[in-house]
């Protein structure tokens, strides 16, 4: 809480705005909830707000999208389609992506918030039907979230003309089949619709065509967490954390090589060093951090030098060391680890996970695994690491989805920065020390 | 519409906004590789072959205006990535580069990536020589490998999706036309695809398996050789093959089709066909055929076709010469004089029937169209007019389909009535039962069997201030809000279509039906403009041409050949269709008449004949077929004919020159010329003018079969509509009452694709989609009647006759009206019209 405003700060301050549970461990019943204020925010905006006053609120904070992209999320909002009826709104979370998991403690530990963030943005775009896509092993959690709804409807808080408006809304879950790819708003659009599960052609984006052909808003589920805090203390309160472009708060899955590998909420702008120093106890043993992957699997492979590790971890500044922040997975490398073996294990998931609906990414994955599995047995040459180097440039540009571009962000980053791993992993031996 | 400038590859062009760049390309004869991408289905962007480089013009945010270089040219900007061809419209100023050093690169990857799960066995594939993918390995592809031989995936290579088509999963590339087209063209979506990435692979989904009539066309459009068909299978080389236009003769639409030949060492150096490919004509069948027509041609080579002509001497059949046989013939038409009564099956040619006609007439007999549905005369007047196209028909349309499964009756029709109504036409469904056209309805009429006129003019009723009189089993309908609304519908379209088939119908309701059409069009000023008028769903291929050239069918048969002194019966079998031809012994006693039968094979009737006479079939020859839309469409000799036949043209011909007629024997064009002569709807026609072509869209079946698949380019007739013939004034049809009995059921005939004609059983491969002979019974009837599915019944009908010996399988539905059984026409129970019976076990009478 700080002192002079009586707004809750930032996380670190002892007090939690998304893993409130932290704080409270009981906020998943529904009155000790709404004891702490919980939908009065759903309350104001459906008495008192016009929808498109709650998307501006939205759009003024700052919020960008958490689900990886940092796509604003008032923007999004504000995109959809109003000549073309009935809206949806998707919350997305499929939570797939290695060295992800976030949304599950969100919804595991505080789930009314992030139901009421659901509810707001079917308000704010007028759907009466929102959709939360959960992975296919979240099933526990899906009948979790059912209970929560459940209780919801009960209380009054979901279904039917609520609080005396002509509003109504329902929320269903929806439970995938195991892929990763549902994690792609498209993809997730047709396994709702009982399709595969294979992206769209884009354009159109969904907020024009989207859930069943209807304009549909796809937000990540701490993304939507978001936003009862927003509307509950206001946008200038929410850009008052983070930093200018990268406003609020972000919930940061550390792991990998650190001693206490975990969920840490901190303002959007936090160094890698704080995080993994300060937050995560430093690197296991007496090991030194070799590189980061700020974005789990998909990430370009950062050199953790000094530089590096002072970089804030903001939409901005992590592009200035050649990565991106997506979803900020942080998985920590020490110098333990083999750079050609780290980027085997993730072909492997790549190769396993890409749908298959084009051909650079179907075909270049399985080839790529291919080659960074000989590499890593020691029977490969050095024209197959450049090879594998022209088969991600191949791949890289040309696929019809994103993770056809994410496959290649760690082959392409750990030649190019770690070359000499691959040479002795050719050489026949495994560690670049 | 707005027109876009753009260039490609340094050619301007200028086409339509919205126009997709790989389009563009192709109106300017550049080819952009696709596999994906097909001009008759979305763009999907998933194979990535298409990728080109694209600039568009620098516009300045503040003025709006384009920013140009010192020079003056518009500053161009091209994006970071190739950017798929397939996917992308047009836009102004635009600049493609499809063969920058950028371009082509991405194309090579796209293909090395291809080849690197691909098992290249062009060496052993039905597809070599004509694959998309070949030619493009040989234009971009590696010409080494560098992916390892021992990382390749190996699957299975001989899957059967179904009986009809093979997938070989090492040859897909997983461009999902096949998927698409199921789903988007023919709603029939029975194959999918399972699993994700290198494990992605088609599967059925359907029992059995790849259900769906349009199975073939998957074949013509797979890119490579994964989707091979039964029928052409390991069985020949692409670039041995040689091809002859011809025309489907399953059905009335008269797909246009190519038939490959080559002469083989196998069939003793024989030329045979080794697969029937469907031949593009916009106005008929697009680009696709159904799966009938391209399996179902097998009896033109089947073992059983007749080779010499018969006459009967000591009450045997014995092989004769056709100078003894034609001599014979002549010499008994001559005695017969006016008593020589023809009946012509609607499978005949123009040429046939004209050359027939000519010799009924010239001796004053009579001629008589095999068959059981009326309106020939009113479609000739209320046709469609030329320049009429089911493919340009949308939300200015109404179509109207009555009495007619036409899933079952036209495949190819039902497509374009489905694609129509998908384009925004008001589809107006009038049926007893549902059918698989309901579903695109916008309007559904249910009517009782035997009242389909009756259901129109209730329509008409409705609309004008001439009311025709109802009877009373339809006069309830007009009250019908569901007809009420259709009725308005129809008549507030710019452009109305009736399409009528012979559910439930026998001659005379059929007569009435097209009648009361009529009156519909009539009555709504839906005649004498394109994309107007009235449709026979018949049955032959060329029932309109038979009713052009003057022939007509009778109600009863059996009745008006019983002052006949000679039977002259061509492509027909009416013993075989009732046997009751035979128990009564109308047919074949020599007293009563001298029987001549001219067929491809010995059926019933050539059993009891006179004399018979062998014809070449329409692929050892040459004529011309008249669609139900009435348009006139040559066929091509496609092989030798069987040694010594005749086509039944010249057969006419002879026996007609023996009597001193003087008829053309020799040439199906001169004969045509003759019949254009004198028919007054055919004048200025010719075989030249039939064979002219025009430039059709997409263009398909060029050097670049990766774009519209192996479909046949039409360069030999897209054929002419006939124009109307003059029109009677407004009258009202005499409505025949088919009440429903007091006891029994009613049997109504009804229409199946798969049946078990004499021109189609020959084709095994299609023996599972045929099923035994069956009828249809109401679920509630068949529980008060104690029938289970799958009993052997038998139908006795109400008005004695002994249909005893023929049995059939019941099936129950729900979906049937009570008290009503469904036969199918050509399964042996001669249910020519609505017909009272009554149902029994069969076993019962057995026992
Ligand atoms: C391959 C792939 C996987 C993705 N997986 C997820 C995921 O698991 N969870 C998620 O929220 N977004 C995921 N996304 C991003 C979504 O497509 C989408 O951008 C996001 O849900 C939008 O929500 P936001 O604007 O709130 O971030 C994925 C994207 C791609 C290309
Ligand atoms: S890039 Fe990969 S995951 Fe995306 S559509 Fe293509 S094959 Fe599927
Ligand atoms: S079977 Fe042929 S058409 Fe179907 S996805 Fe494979 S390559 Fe494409
Ligand atoms: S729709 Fe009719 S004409 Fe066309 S292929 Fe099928 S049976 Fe032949
Ligand atoms: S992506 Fe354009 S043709 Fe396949």
């Amino acid at each position: 809480m700080d002192a002079d405003t009586g707004l809750p700060s930032q996380s670190q301050n002892g007090q939690y705005l998304l893993l409130r549970h932290r704080d409270t461990p009981s906020i998943g019943e529904l009155e000790v909830y709404r004891r702490l204020g919980g939908f009065e925010a759903w309350q104001k905006v459906i008495t008192s707000m016009q929808p498109g006053q709650v998307t501006d609120v939205v759009k003024t904070s700052g919020l960008r999208g958490r689900g990886g992209a940092g796509f604003p999320t008032g923007m999004k909002w504000a995109f959809i389609d109003n000549k073309n009826w009935p809206h949806y709104v998707v919350a997305n979370a499929d939570e797939s992506e290695p060295g992800t998991f976030k949304d599950r403690e969100i919804m595991e530990g505080n789930p009314f918030q992030f139901l009421e963030g659901v509810a707001i943005c079917a308000y704010a775009i007028q759907a009466n039907a929102a959709y939360v896509y959960l992975r296919g092993e979240f099933w526990q959690l899906a009948a979790w979230l059912d209970r929560k709804i459940a209780e919801m409807e009960a209380a009054g808080l979901l279904g039917e003309k609520l609080f005396g408006t002509d509003y109504s809304l329902h929320i269903y879950t929806h439970l995938g089949a195991g892929a990763y790819i549902c994690g792609e708003e498209t993809a997730m659009l047709e396994s709702i619709e009982g399709k595969l599960g294979q992206p769209r052609l884009r354009p159109p984006f969904p907020p024009s065509y989207g859930l069943f052909g209807k304009p549909t808003v796809v937000n990540n589920v701490e993304t939507l967490t978001n936003v009862p805090l927003i509307i509950e203390h206001g946008a200038e309160w929410y850009r008052s954390l983070g930093t200018e472009k990268s406003a609020g708060v972000k919930i940061f899955s550390l792991s990998g090589c650190v001693e206490r590998p975990g969920n840490y909420e901190l303002p959007l702008g936090t160094t890698f060093r704080e995080l993994i120093f300060t937050h995560g106890g430093g690197i296991t043993g007496d090991r030194q951090v070799k590189a980061i992957m700020a974005a789990g699997a998909s990430s370009a492979l950062i050199v953790a030098n000094e530089e590096a590790l002072d970089t804030p971890m903001d939409y901005e500044s992590v592009p200035r060391v050649g990565a991106q922040l997506g979803s900020a997975s942080v998985i920590v490398i020490d110098d333990s680890v083999s750079i050609p073996w780290l980027i085997n294990k993730t072909m492997h998931f790549f190769k396993h996970e890409s749908c298959g609906k084009c051909t650079p990414c179907r075909e270049g994955t399985f080839w790529m695994m291919h080659l960074t599995e000989r590499i890593v047995e020691g029977s490969a040459t050095l024209e197959d690491v450049e090879l594998l180097q022209d088969v991600a440039n191949q791949v890289k540009g040309k696929c019809l989805c994103a993770l056809g571009d994410f496959s290649t962000e760690a082959v392409l980053t750990g030649i190019e920065r770690f070359r000499p791993d691959f040479e002795l992993a050719v050489a026949g031996s495994a560690v670049a020390n | 519409m707005k027109m876009v400038n753009l260039t490609i590859d340094g050619k301007t062009v200028t086409v339509p906004e919205g126009t997709l760049i790989v389009n563009a390309a192709k109106k300017v004869g550049i080819d952009i590789p696709v596999f994906c991408y097909h001009p008759k289905m979305e763009p999907v962007g998933m194979c990535r072959m298409c990728l080109v480089e694209i600039g568009r013009p620098v516009i300045d945010r503040t003025t709006g205006q384009v920013v140009r270089e010192d020079d003056g040219s518009p500053k161009m900007q091209f994006g970071p990535k190739l950017e798929t061809a397939c996917t992308t419209p047009v836009s102004e100023g635009m600049v493609v580069l499809g063969t920058s050093e950028k371009a082509k690169a991405g194309r090579q990857d796209i293909i090395e990536f291809l080849l690197t799960s691909h098992p290249l066995d062009c060496p052993i594939c039905d597809k070599g020589g004509e694959c998309p993918l070949q030619n493009l390995t040989m234009e971009f592809g590696p010409g080494e490998s560098r992916y390892l031989y021992d990382e390749k995936m190996h699957l299975a290579k001989h899957v059967p999706l179904g009986e009809l088509i093979y997938l070989d999963r090492e040859r897909c590339i997983q461009c999902g036309r096949c998927v698409r087209f199921q789903d988007q063209v023919v709603d029939d979506p029975v194959i999918g695809f399972f699993q994700r990435g290198r494990s992605l692979e088609i599967v059925t989904y359907s029992e059995p398996g790849f259900d769906s009539v349009f199975s073939g066309n998957t074949t013509d459009i797979c890119p490579v050789g994964a989707l091979t068909t039964t029928d052409f299978r390991f069985k020949a080389r692409p670039w041995e093959l040689r091809s002859a236009a011809s025309i489907c003769t399953q059905c009335p639409v008269g797909c246009n089709i190519a038939f490959n030949t080559r002469r083989e060492a196998v069939s003793g150096g024989k030329w045979v066909i080794k697969r029937v490919m469907p031949r593009q004509n916009e106005w008929v069948n697009e680009i696709w055929m159904c799966d009938k027509g391209r399996f179902g041609y097998h009896y033109s080579k089947s073992a059983e076709r007749l080779t010499q002509p018969l006459v009967r001497r000591q009450g045997e059949l014995a092989p004769a010469t056709w100078e003894e046989a034609l001599s014979f013939v002549a010499e008994r038409f001559q005695q017969a004089g006016d008593g020589l009564f023809s009946i012509a099956g609607g499978r005949l040619s123009n040429e046939d029937l004209y050359n027939q006609g000519k010799l009924t007439d010239s001796l004053g007999g009579k001629k008589v169209l095999y068959g059981t549905m009326g309106g020939g005369d009113l479609t000739a007047q209320s046709g469609l007019v030329p320049g009429s196209n089911f493919s340009d028909m949308g939300k200015e349309t109404a179509i109207l389909v009555v009495a007619s499964d036409l899933h079952e009756e036209a495949p190819i029709w039902w497509l374009r009535v489905k694609q129509a109504a998908e384009r925004g036409a008001q589809l107006i469904v009038a049926n007893p039962r549902p059918t698989r056209l309901d579903a695109y309805a916008t309007h559904l009429v249910r009517y009782p069997y035997g009242s389909e006129a009756g259901a129109l003019l209730a329509m008409v009723n409705t609309l004008s201030a001439k009311r025709p009189d109802l009877p009373e089993a339809v006069a309830n309908l007009v009250r019908s809000p569901e007809l009420k609304a259709a009725a308005k519908a129809f008549a507030e379209a710019e452009n109305a279509v009736i399409l009528y088939g012979s559910e439930g119908t026998g001659l005379e309701t059929s007569t009435a039906l097209a009648q009361s059409c009529q009156n519909l069009l009539l009555a709504t000023g839906h005649i004498g403009r394109i994309n107007n008028g009235l449709v026979a769903v018949w049955q032959r291929v060329n029932d309109q041409g038979a009713w052009e050239l003057g022939w007509r069918p009778v109600a009863n048969l059996p009745e008006a050949m019983q002052a006949a002194r000679a039977l002259y019966v061509a492509a027909a079998d009416p013993a075989g269709d009732d046997p009751a031809y035979l128990a009564e012994g109308r047919l074949g006693s020599q007293e009563q008449a001298f029987l001549v039968v001219q067929d491809l094979f010995l059926t019933a009737t050539a059993r009891l004949a006179d004399v018979v006479l062998p014809v070449q079939a329409w692929t050892e020859r040459e004529g011309s077929y008249t669609s139900g839309e009435r348009r006139v469409q040559r066929f091509y000799p496609v092989v030798p004919e069987l040694a010594d036949s005749y086509a039944d043209f010249s057969v006419a011909g002879q026996i007609g020159k023996r009597l001193g007629l003087d008829m053309e024997i020799r040439l199906a064009g001169r004969t045509f010329a003759r019949l254009a002569s004198e028919t007054p709807a055919f004048t200025g026609l010719s075989y030249a003018r039939l064979a002219e072509v025009v430039e059709q869209w997409p263009i398909v079946g060029r050097g670049d079969l990766y774009y519209g698949g192996t479909t046949y380019e039409n360069s030999q007739g897209i054929g002419v509509q006939l124009p109307l013939t003059s029109a009677g004034g407004l009258s009202w049809p005499k409505l025949v009452e088919v009440g429903m009995p007091k006891i029994g059921l009613l049997a109504v005939p009804i229409t199946r694709l798969y049946d078990h004609g004499s021109t189609l059983l020959p084709s095994s491969m299609l023996h599972q989609r045929i099923p035994e002979p069956y009828v249809v019974l109401n679920d509630q009837d068949a529980e008060r009647l104690k029938i289970s599915e799958g009993a052997a019944i038998q139908l006795i009908p109400a008005e004695g006759g002994s249909w005893l010996g023929v049995r059939a399988i019941a099936r129950l539905r729900s979906d049937v009206p009570e008290r009503i059984v469904l036969v199918p026409r050509s399964f042996g129970l001669p249910v020519a019209g609505p017909t009272v019976v009554s149902v029994r076990l069969a076993e019962r009478v057995l026992a």
